[in-house]
């Protein structure tokens, strides 16, 4: 793994907490995920690709925004794993570069109606922007 | 028994008869919610990486305030409670991330010393159920009622410790001591969809169903909920069957509806 590899995936490991290294690849986290049909890569395939160092697909990918950190996946993995916490280091890894943001405040007047709540306007900026 | 009340921005908002409701029911039921002077928005959703602390700070000034008046913190909304909640399992487990937010305060340290509790919580653990049923003026008369928990109550369980993940009661509960039939149905605690409802309606659309379905193949003709997002995604997927706030309900069997309403 080049240097620049290791060190993103020590980052992601770092920032999420999570060690990939515990999966068991059961699929569990992946079989319960709501978001699952619209992912090209799965809960259960982050834990894989950051343990392996093959980030770039999943920085890249749309997956990022699907999910809906509704944490079953770490609820329901039976190692412990978490992986949803991984789905947002990698995440955060690709918004945080500059221009990366996928939401500006100007895209949000056309997506609102009267009845949307505030929380989620917040929570999708938080998600989506830094 | 007095206590620091955190509603949050969607309850000043869309969401006002949640707050309104929640605080006329507490009035009746004895509990004294004092809202928390000056907070600010929790932020939605809670941010797991570790190297986030500025996201952080707002449920931290919150929890803060609540030990400096020595009271326990009561939350109603969903995400609200989940964001705070886990923000101070965070202080009292990550030493370093304690260490970063504590730094950025200027006054005394924290370190997760404020006790906080959902208003289902307080209902069940402070207050008590039985008690809540003794108040009853105006039954639900066994309508049929679905409790639609969603994700942000229950999980990560480790952290929120409110009820059993897969198999939760706490809303039944709540459900049966006034008056309810309570309809326990397979998808009452998966997502709604959530923000995703922002940029994937058609995926909102798809987990919302889901839920809506389930509950009225069981046969309910209500769903009650404590999150403002959860209600949205689902009137807005054409949900057939009302969705109402947990305390609304308990208003209305309480006695106190209408008195709030004209507030
Ligand atoms: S938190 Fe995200 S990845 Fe995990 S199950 Fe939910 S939608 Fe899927
Ligand atoms: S559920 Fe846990 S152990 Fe199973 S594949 Fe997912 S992360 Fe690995």
């Amino acid at each position: 793994m080049s240097s620049n590899k290791k060190n993103l995936q020590e980052e992601l490991i770092r920032i999420s907490g999570v060690n990939p290294r515990k999966c068991m690849r059961c699929g569990k986290c992946s079989g319960t995920c709501p978001a699952y049909d619209e992912m090209e890569y799965h809960p259960h395939q982050f834990v894989y690709m950051v343990e392996t160092g093959d980030i770039e697909p999943l920085l890249e990918s749309e997956s990022l925004y699907k999910c809906l950190i509704c944490f079953a996946c770490v609820e329901r993995c039976p190692r412990g794993v978490e992986p949803a916490k991984l789905v947002e280091a990698v995440r955060l890894a690709a918004i945080r570069k500059q221009g990366n943001n996928r939401l500006t405040a100007n895209d949000i007047p056309a997506l609102l109606d009267e009845d949307m709540p505030q929380q989620a306007i917040v929570s999708a900026f938080r998600k989506y922007t830094k | 028994m007095k206590f620091s009340y955190f509603p949050g921005c969607t309850l000043k908002n869309k969401a006002k008869i949640l707050d309104v409701y929640a605080r006329k029911c507490a009035e009746v039921l004895g509990a004294e919610l004092e809202e928390i002077e000056n907070w600010q928005c929790c932020g939605g959703v809670f941010t797991t990486a570790k190297d986030e602390v500025a996201t952080k700070l707002s449920s931290v000034r919150i929890l803060k305030e609540a030990l400096r008046k020595e009271t326990d913190l009561v939350t109603v909304c969903s995400a609200c409670h989940n964001v705070v909640k886990q923000t101070n399992y965070a202080i009292q487990t990550d030493k370093e991330f304690a260490g970063k937010v504590n730094r950025y305060m200027a006054e005394d340290e924290y370190n997760g010393e404020t006790k906080i509790y959902h208003y289902l919580e307080l209902l069940r653990d402070v207050i008590g159920f039985d008690k809540v049923k003794e108040k009853v003026v105006n039954s639900l008369n066994g309508k049929k009622v679905a409790a639609y928990y969603g994700c942000l109550l229950l999980r990560p369980n480790s952290v929120m410790r409110m009820d059993d993940p897969e198999n939760p009661s706490i809303i039944e509960d709540l459900i049966r001591a006034i008056g309810g039939e309570a309809i326990v149905y397979p998808a009452r605690n998966e997502c709604c969809g959530g923000y995703v409802r922002l940029e994937s309606p058609e995926l909102a659309n798809k987990k919302s169903n889901n839920v809506f379905n389930s509950a009225m193949n069981a046969g309910a003709e209500v769903i009650v909920t404590a999150c403002p997002l959860c209600k949205y995604n689902l009137e807005k997927s054409g949900c057939e069957i009302p969705v109402v706030y947990i305390t609304e309900l308990l208003a209305d069997a309480l006695g106190v509806k209408e008195d709030a309403d004209e507030q």
